[in-house]
């Protein structure tokens, strides 16, 4: 018989990913983290006068804050030597053309201009930390979308950034909320008027690039009452040697009876600590939809949390995270019933591979006025070899009587039956692999727009190449 | 006529057991050969064999396919060389449809792009023939599929691969007398003078319908009998007792 070939994992190719643009940088902030450096990230980027106090009293948290003693190690991220701010030497655009020929050749691999092409309502594409291409087509804007860089969005609309501007992620909520307070360059901000139904996707790139760079973009979407939106964020980050740290804040405000789809593919470089967060309050009769897939990075911990407040409200969370050789993505979601009638589902997918670790972490708390609520969670982890790790670690508190829960757990490995049956059929051992896992992950690929669909399925394919030796 | 499956004193283990104690079993084209056999005669573990699952060790002996000894062939490419197994369970595959799974095994087999549209035209004429429902073509593979449908599912992909050695693996176990009928109408039409067949059952329902060229008795990892059509009806008269004396 032949010699069983075994399954292994090759370093990937992680192709235009981690390909490292030179690039000409106008303002780099010290390395480190001190009030002064706070101050010159400040007044450089020219903010009002209560986002310098803000940013104080969060450095002020941040310094007095432990680390939670439940996350995954981060020993090796040492924030003396991240960059906390670094401004390329370009201002917005918002034609293509304008754009410098080395951000534009990065876009160009990751295949922006073309997402664009295929009708994407608007590309607000972050090159480090500002926004240096956007646009959002015309008529959106004449019905009354607001969609730009979150720094103009507080010249240009101060009052609404100011009402909103982290009460859902107040930067007490933990140490990385509040170095993102302090700290905080770049991302977007969407402001969709009651009743506007946003039809096509609005879609934002982020993208680090400067080595040691930190990244710290703030998201905020206001969709007013009965709108409708979908959000794509996508992430990818070329690889370095010195650790990179992502802590970022997503705000989404979804008001009665309004829609927001919010889909993620991030896709960090594996020398990445992503400490993100993300949270969504919801109104009467409206609905969140968290789609995330999570590839990359060295550690993650994000949890993408729904808060429903009012009857009736509805959260959907499908979620994939891909562990391979020497990360730990302990990622999740939280899902809060604060009204009555209110229901959510879960639904999350881990693949680990290589001994690397996907835990699933979980809340989902039933407060005492959300009678009648409805809530399912399930988690599926698939381990591709007897190194690899999964945990799922699902609180549920459940604090009436009259609610309708179910959940489900299971860990699984790709079964030797299954990739008999595939080969019988004339594939190959590799393929068959990948077939399952993306079986595994259909689910959830259905849920992405296409070019994502694709990317995730490119980002599988890269991971498991060159599993046969 | 040209021989197309030639097995040589076939010696095969299962976590160091002996199943399969010496084989010789020729297959030329244009035939139907039944194994028949009581429960852990090793009839399973010929068909898995012969298929190349690395679950069943080869201790010795030879199998030539085509000409070619694929003895120490992977499974894939012996299904590329033309040989296909129907499942006894045939397993559930979550995430991949029908219709993506057939048409990615057609063109891996026939190494061509298999057209999309085609495809579909193709997979829609073969499952009406088996009176399978179209639109299971966009269903998971065998995922809340019953019995008699995953078998069905078997059969399709077989009529479509269009292999030239389909070993039928209990493919009539568990059936209804309606379901064997259609399987067993999906094997004939497939048969023709330039394939075989290689069905394994313990009992005769599917045999009713198609006429074998020869009946193999497997009692305990040896084939103790060979005859022809007749030899069913005097294992069903005798019992594989009478069997039993001869291994």
């Amino acid at each position: 018989m032949e010699e069983r070939k075994k399954t292994q994992v090759a370093d990937m190719d992680r192709g235009v990913y981690d390909i490292k643009n030179d690039f000409e940088y106008s303002y780099i902030a010290d390395a480190g983290l001190t009030e002064d450096i706070i101050r010159e990230i400040w007044s450089n980027k020219n903010e009002p006068e209560w986002m310098l106090e803000f940013r104080l009293k969060s450095l002020e948290i941040y310094n007095r804050m432990g680390i939670p003693n439940w996350i995954p190690d981060i020993s090796g991220l040492d924030m003396a030597n991240i960059h906390t701010y670094v401004k390329p030497k370009v201002d917005m655009k918002e034609n293509w053309d304008e754009v410098p020929e080395e951000i534009k050749s990065t876009f160009d691999r990751l295949g922006i201009p073309e997402a664009e092409k295929t009708s994407l309502a608007g590309v607000g594409a972050q090159y480090d930390s500002e926004v240096v291409y956007h646009s959002i087509q015309e008529d959106l804007v004449k019905q009354g979308v607001i969609y730009t860089d979150i720094e103009t969005a507080l010249h240009e609309h101060e009052e609404i950034v100011k009402k909103y501007w982290m009460t859902l992620i107040p930067p007490t909520d933990h140490k990385w909320a509040a170095l993102h307070g302090a700290v905080w360059s770049g991302g977007s901000f969407v402001y969709v008027p009651a009743g506007v139904q946003v039809d096509i996707p609005l879609q934002s790139y982020f993208r680090l690039n400067a080595p040691g760079a930190g990244q710290f973009e703030h998201t905020m979407i206001i969709v007013e009452e009965g709108a409708k939106l979908h959000f794509i964020e996508g992430c990818s980050a070329p690889k370095y040697d010195v650790s990179n740290l992502h802590a970022g804040a997503v705000e989404l405000f979804v008001k009665d009876n309004a829609t927001l789809r919010y889909s993620t593919i991030e896709n960090w470089s594996k020398n990445m600590y992503n400490l993100n967060t993300k949270r969504c309050v919801v109104g009467k009769g409206g609905t969140i939809e968290w789609v995330s897939g999570s590839f990359g990075s060295k550690v993650s911990c994000l949890y993408p949390m729904s808060i429903l407040n009012g009857e009736g409200a509805h959260a959907e969370f499908t979620g994939v995270t891909f562990a391979g050789e020497g990360q730990f993505l302990d990622t999740g979601c939280k899902v809060v019933h604060n009204a009555p009638y209110t229901t959510s589902n879960v639904n999350s997918k881990s693949i680990s591979k290589s001994g690397g670790a996907a835990i699933y972490r979980g809340l989902l708390k039933i407060g005492p006025k959300a009678e009648h609520s409805k809530a399912t969670v399930s988690c599926e982890s698939l381990m591709l070899d007897a190194e690899s790790q999964s945990d799922t670690i699902p609180a549920i508190i459940v604090e009436n009587d009259n609610v309708d829960l179910g959940h489900e757990a299971k860990i699984g490995r790709i079964s030797d039956e299954a990739i008999f049956y595939l080969m019988t059929r004339g594939i190959s051992e590799e393929e068959a692999r990948a077939m399952l896992v993306r079986g595994f992950v259909e689910p959830i690929s259905k849920e992405l727009p296409l070019e994502y669909a694709v990317e995730m399925n490119n980002l599988i394919n890269l991971e498991l190449e060159g599993s046969i030796g | 006529m040209a021989e197309l499956l030639q097995i040589k004193d076939l010696k095969v283990s299962v976590e160091d057991k002996q199943i399969l104690k010496g084989i010789d079993l020729t297959i030329n084209k244009g035939e139907i050969h039944v194994v028949m056999g009581t429960n852990g005669a090793g009839k399973s573990t010929l068909a898995n064999a012969i298929m190349g699952n690395s679950t069943y060790t080869v201790d010795s002996g030879s199998i030539i396919f085509d000409g070619k000894d694929i003895t120490e062939d992977a499974v894939n490419d012996r299904a590329k060389a033309g040989i296909f197994m129907s499942f006894q369970h045939p397993i559930s595959i979550p995430g991949i449809t029908v219709e993506n799974f057939i048409r990615t095994a057609k063109s891996t087999i026939t190494g061509e792009n298999v057209r999309a549209l085609s495809f579909k035209k193709e997979l829609k004429e073969k499952m009406d023939e088996l009176s399978f429902d179209t639109s299971y073509a966009q269903r998971y593979v065998n995922e809340g599929f019953s019995g008699g449908e995953r078998k069905k599912n078997e059969i399709l992909q077989m009529s479509i691969l269009n292999p030239k050695l389909a070993i039928l693996d209990e493919t009539d176990s568990g059936l209804d007398v309606d379901a064997v009928r259609i399987v067993s109408e999906g094997v004939q039409r497939f048969h023709n003078e330039e394939n075989a067949v290689l069905i394994i059952t313990h009992h005769n329902q599917i045999l009713q319908k198609l006429n074998p060229d020869y009946v193999h008795v497997l009692i305990n990892g040896k084939i103790v009998k060979t005859g022809d059509a007749s030899l069913v009806r005097e294992i069903e008269e005798k019992g594989y007792d009478a069997y039993k004396a001869l291994a």
